[in-house]
């Protein structure tokens, strides 16, 4: 689309839908680099380029290393970027991760989830925004291509809020989101560019009247002292992200908040997940329902700044809750969410708890794997303890 | 000086100045004291052209000093100065501050 002049639901890809919300974004520079599955975005958003739909400075580097090097060197001089990538490309960047959260760089960048390596395989699981959770960014999850979407525009906001000013994640499902359509709606360009409004950078190194030195060394004297105002951002960020979602309600009707429970309120049985699978769980809710069992799903949106109260809120009733991770973090008791959740109910909550791990590198998400973990947490709730036994659905014993 | 606390810094690790690390004095890093025999130099330079740390002065074409500030006494300009004038000696630099009663 060259222009949208009202709102307009259209057949689309996650990637498109991301690249969508790109165009209308219009950012001064994005600096990216092809992997698959992203691949697709960067295509649809360099036609936009070619086409003369935005204005944007469009760097096309050597590698994702250089992607988000550039990112950071064009936010630091006043710049509105935003890029995307997946996976090992993911990977690659990982330590200019660390520094666009440190430089505090309003940078909003898509993830579309792949399986890291090895074995090399191009589709869908969390371990690559995963291996990144420590980085501080901030992470949003989306179920659909219209949350993709919506939360593309969002991030921008949330980005560059005073109180924040820290990069943010989007993360759609590879292939599963990215290459399978989905009818999106797609807001009108001057409610989205409304929205976010001007760009106000609080780093301009092309200021030179206000000369500043970006990104320095510092000892151990300070670099200590530095990392208190990202604790403090992400921390903002739980109100921040609340706010904006209660402004974009306003334009979009849609309403968001850092988690999602479906059918929680009386669930005895709650399953947690990030994601496309969401999707899924809520039909096997849905089936189960009807068969009289009391079950529901708890979906986690926001899962950089963790919000372990919402989280606590939601399960403290249950009586037995399967965290499913959809990937691992090798030696640890279970998934990344898992310890998460596991965190923020120790001491708060008496809820026992199963851990799961499902859908490794694109492994097919059947309503099976899912009523299976219901089905075995009939067991934790009657023993009323918490399982040390790490679950895997779908896999070939 | 007092060091600040993490509520008074700058957004991101940001010096709000441009090019003041010229201010850190990374001469006191230094073990070995370059010592420039004046009536031995040439002036022809090889020292100024090899610093790393743009610590030789000079003015007019000559060498007029070294910034003790920043020299962190690598003995580079002592290696390079050519063999037939070996104008520079690299001195123990807690000798030279015995002497100096520092």
């Amino acid at each position: 689309m060259k222009s949208v002049t009202s709102k307009t639901v259209m057949a689309l890809t996650g990637n498109d839908a991301v690249a969508e919300a790109m165009r209308q974004i219009n950012p001064d520079v994005v600096a990216a680099y092809p992997i698959t599955p992203q691949t697709e975005l960067m295509h649809k958003f360099a036609d936009f380029v070619a086409d003369g739909d935005v204005k944007t400075e469009f760097v096309l580097v050597e590698s994702e290393h250089s992607a988000m090097s550039a990112a950071v060197g064009a936010s630091a001089a006043g710049s509105r970027v935003v890029t995307a990538t997946s996976a090992n490309g993911l990977a690659l960047m990982w330590e200019v991760l660390y520094i666009a959260a440190g430089t505090r760089c309003p940078i909003v960048m898509a993830d579309v989830n792949r399986a890291l390596s090895a074995p090399i395989n191009i589709h869908c699981d969390h371990s690559d925004s995963m291996g990144a959770r420590d980085a501080g960014w901030i992470h949003l999850h989306s179920e659909s291509s219209q949350e993709a979407y919506d939360n593309m525009v969002q991030a921008v906001r949330i980005a560059e809020d005073r109180s924040v000013m820290l990069p943010v994640m989007v993360c759609l499902d590879g292939f599963i989101l990215s290459h399978t359509l989905e009818p999106v709606e797609i807001l009108d360009d001057k409610t989205v560019r409304d929205f976010i409004g001007e760009f106000k950078p609080v780093h301009n190194l092309l200021d030179t009247d206000k000369a500043i030195t970006f990104g320095p060394l510092d000892f151990h004297d300070y670099y200590f002292e530095h990392k208190m105002p990202q604790v403090v951002a992400m921390k903002n960020a739980f109100k921040v992200i609340d706010d904006v979602a209660r402004e974009f309600e306003k334009i979009s009707g849609r309403k968001y908040t850092h988690v999602e429970g479906y059918l929680t309120d009386d669930a005895e049985r709650v399953v947690v997940l990030l994601g496309s699978t969401c999707g899924t769980a809520k039909m096997v809710v849905d089936d189960l329902r009807a068969k009289g069992e009391k079950v529901g799903m708890l979906k986690v949106r926001t899962f950089r700044p963790f919000p372990y109260k919402d989280v606590r809120r939601a399960l403290s009733g249950a009586r037995a809750v399967a965290v499913l991770d959809r990937s691992h973090s090798f030696g640890a008791q279970g998934g990344p969410v898992s310890l998460e959740v596991r965190s923020a109910l120790y001491h708060h909550a008496s809820v026992p708890l199963k851990n799961y791990i499902y859908g490794l590198g694109g492994r097919d998400v059947s309503g099976d794997q899912i009523v299976q973990a219901f089905e075995e947490l009939k067991a934790v709730a009657a023993s009323g303890k918490s399982s040390d036994e790490l679950g895997f659905l779908g896999v070939r014993e | 000086m007092k060091k600040k606390g993490w509520k008074d810094l700058a957004v991101g690790g940001r010096i709000d100045v441009a090019g003041n690390a010229c201010e850190y004095e990374t001469g006191s890093w230094r073990t070995f004291r370059p010592i420039r025999d004046e009536a031995k130099c040439n002036h022809c330079l090889r020292c100024w052209i090899y610093c790393p740390d743009s610590a030789i002065q000079v003015e007019d074409g000559k060498v007029v000093g070294i910034d003790l500030d920043h020299c962190k006494g690598c003995g580079i300009c002592a290696e390079v100065c050519p063999p037939k004038v070996q104008a520079i000696k690299m001195v123990q630099e807690a000798e030279l501050k015995a002497k100096e009663g520092k």
